[in-house]
């Protein structure tokens, strides 16, 4: 279970962004949260995805209470949550070929030598050719960096996947795709999944259960 | 209008209106201000910048230009003279090693007074770079072929000193991709209205507030918020100022160049309603747009385009509605939607630096037969080789 409970967070002391909310995923099930720009979903996306301390409140993990966050998390419960954010411009490093983005993770967790073999399946998945690994972002698309964010987030095999607006620039046939790699990915996987948007249409269609914003928090 | 010369062309005939002010200076900062906006996000490809060079030309006759015609508007019903013709429009960027690029490749329509043409297409197939060429801000390396008429003037060919003077914000309004990034930071809307009124129409110091609150108040932009800086406005009222900028000219025709990304659907749906608005008072925009949505809600005529080429030209009631889109990727893309099948195309767009020699949709199309290995021509709004009665025949 990845559970949210009475969480309140912001950035500035005194006035937070997300008051007392409450939101659980059960292992396998994917949840759509709907909410307009600026109602603080995507804070509570990274509250979910152990990337923003909240000023109260507890996120438990596979039952395990989450103590810190960030680099302070455990590697165990930080691993163990993949996470796609918006804008894939502003989430790859201008400086990494997408071969080594998509196997950053791995670096990162001291486990360079799957390196090759994961990066070259994954890629395959989310639809990246061969030729495409080698370049740097602004050589690719939007849709296609944002493949090689997706392949990012999956490359550790993470039991819990954070979509934070994953598909709010892209075209419609770039959507369906990776919707369908992060379906894949589940149905293979068992993972769990929270997906923000504000696309009632899209969250319905692909998720188990959608919650509206006003239901999940008092703000 | 506050000066006679940059009132609407009423006659695209009319010789280029000789603007009493034409401050290259401001004119160069709106331009390098738009060119943050240019295609190096859309073309997957690198385009070193090169502002103040003009785009060259290929030699006429390197892309066959096949002429096609379309109708007027089909709203009002009025055909008469398109407001702009495009013929045979093409780009090809100049790389490295020789190599080249084509971002687009023959690409025709018209546009009339009061019509929305909505570009439809994936990232990275050229749209953006369609647009570019249109307003001459293409970089260096970039070659154009073909025509773009507008009035007497062809903006293809036009000099930088005729479009700074009399075509950018003059004839054609830029409603910019990320109107946050297109206002300058350091100064606050009203400031920056004002300026744009000086410039482009020429009014006084004493009448520029009276002047900026009246164009905030066209494009629906609140005036108390007029004392605002960019980023203490929100995502839709950003848009409302870029639009609010682009109308203070009077520009006949409006270039909306992905008005909504990263909008949420209810702020889409009001953005887009505000430019049919625009549409209906007579102004033509062309919009580029992912957003099929969008392109629904607005749009009197769809154009889609697949790597580089404009693969369909369709009336948008009959795109979206029945009897729906004739080419086989405008089917796809369509059928993609979350509130359709929501199956993607297989497979990825080509590169367009290594466009194969037939129809570059051949390798994703279900369709496909050795036909596709020659370019189709652009043949009653579709560019296909299976008219759709082969296919449901086929299928």
């Amino acid at each position: 279970m990845l559970e949210l409970d009475a969480i309140t967070a912001g950035y500035e002391r005194g006035s937070p962004v997300v008051r007392d909310a409450h939101l659980t995923v059960a292992p396998g099930e994917a949840v759509g949260l709907l909410g307009p720009s600026g109602c603080g979903k995507s804070t509570l996306a990274r509250v979910a995805a152990l990337l923003h301390r909240p000023d109260a409140g507890t996120v438990t993990l596979d039952g395990r209470p989450v103590t810190g966050w960030r680099h302070r998390a455990p590697r165990e419960q930080r691993t163990a949550i993949g996470v796609v954010f918006q804008q894939p411009r502003l989430s790859a490093d201008p400086r990494l070929s997408l071969r080594d983005l998509i196997a950053e993770p791995l670096r990162a967790t001291g486990r360079r030598g799957e390196a090759a073999a994961t990066v070259s399946e994954l890629s395959r998945t989310v639809g990246l050719g061969e030729d495409l690994l080698g370049r740097r972002p602004h050589e690719v698309s939007d849709g296609q960096l944002q493949r090689a964010c997706l392949a990012r987030a999956l490359v550790l095999r993470p039991r819990w996947l954070v979509c934070d607006e994953m598909t709010a620039m892209l075209d419609a046939s770039t959507t369906a795709a990776l919707v369908a790699v992060v379906e894949e990915y589940r149905r293979e996987r068992g993972a769990g999944l929270l997906t923000v948007g504000h696309d009632r249409v899209l969250l319905e269609r692909w998720c188990d259960r959608t919650v509206r914003w006003e239901d999940v928090t008092t703000a | 209008m506050t000066t006679p010369q940059n009132a609407r062309p009423a006659a695209p005939q009319g010789p280029a209106p000789a603007p009493a002010v034409a401050p290259d200076t401001a004119d160069a900062g709106a331009r390098a201000r738009a060119a943050t906006t240019a295609p190096a996000t859309e073309a997957a490809v690198t385009i070193p910048p090169a502002p103040h060079e003009n785009a060259s030309r290929v030699a006429p006759g390197s892309v066959p230009s096949n002429v096609r015609k379309t109708s007027g508007s089909p709203r009002d019903g009025t055909p008469g003279t398109p407001l702009l013709s495009v013929r045979g429009l093409s780009v090809r960027f100049r790389m490295r090693g020789g190599r080249h690029i084509a971002a687009v490749a023959d690409a025709g329509f018209d546009l009339a007074q009061g019509e929305c043409l909505a570009l439809v297409g994936e990232s990275g197939c050229g749209k953006s770079v369609l647009a570019s060429a249109l307003l001459g801000l293409l970089p260096g390396n970039a070659r154009t072929a073909g025509s773009a008429l507008f009035g007497d003037v062809d903006l293809l060919t036009a000099g930088e000193r005729t479009l700074a003077r009399t075509v950018r914000g003059r004839r054609i309004g830029l409603v910019p991709q990320s109107p946050a990034a297109h206002l300058t930071p350091v100064r606050t809307v009203g400031a920056q209205l004002e300026e744009t009124l000086r410039e482009l129409t020429g009014t006084q110091k004493h009448d520029v507030r009276r002047a900026a609150r009246a164009a905030a108040e066209r494009a629906a932009f609140p005036v108390d918020h007029l004392d605002r800086y960019p980023h203490e406005l929100s995502g839709g009222l950003a848009q409302r100022a870029a639009t609010a900028l682009a109308l203070v000219g009077d520009a006949p025709l409006l270039l909306a160049d992905e008005p909504t990304t990263g909008l949420d659907r209810d702020l889409v749906d009001r953005t887009v309603d505000e430019l049919r608005r625009h549409v209906d008072e007579g102004h033509a925009l062309l919009m580029i747009t992912h957003d099929l949505a969008a392109a629904e809600r607005i749009a009197d005529r769809v154009a889609v385009m697949y790597a580089g080429r404009i693969v369909e030209l369709a009336d948008a009631a009959r795109f979206f509605g029945t009897p729906g889109p004739q080419h086989p990727y405008a089917r796809g893309l369509l059928n993609a939607l979350p509130e359709r099948a929501f199956t993607p195309i297989p497979g990825m767009p080509p590169e367009l630096g290594d466009l194969p020699p037939g129809c570059a949709f051949a390798a994703r199309c279900t369709h496909a037969t050795d036909a596709c290995a020659a370019q189709p021509h652009f043949a009653d709004g579709v560019a296909c080789h299976h008219p759709p009665a082969e296919e449901r025949a086929r299928a």
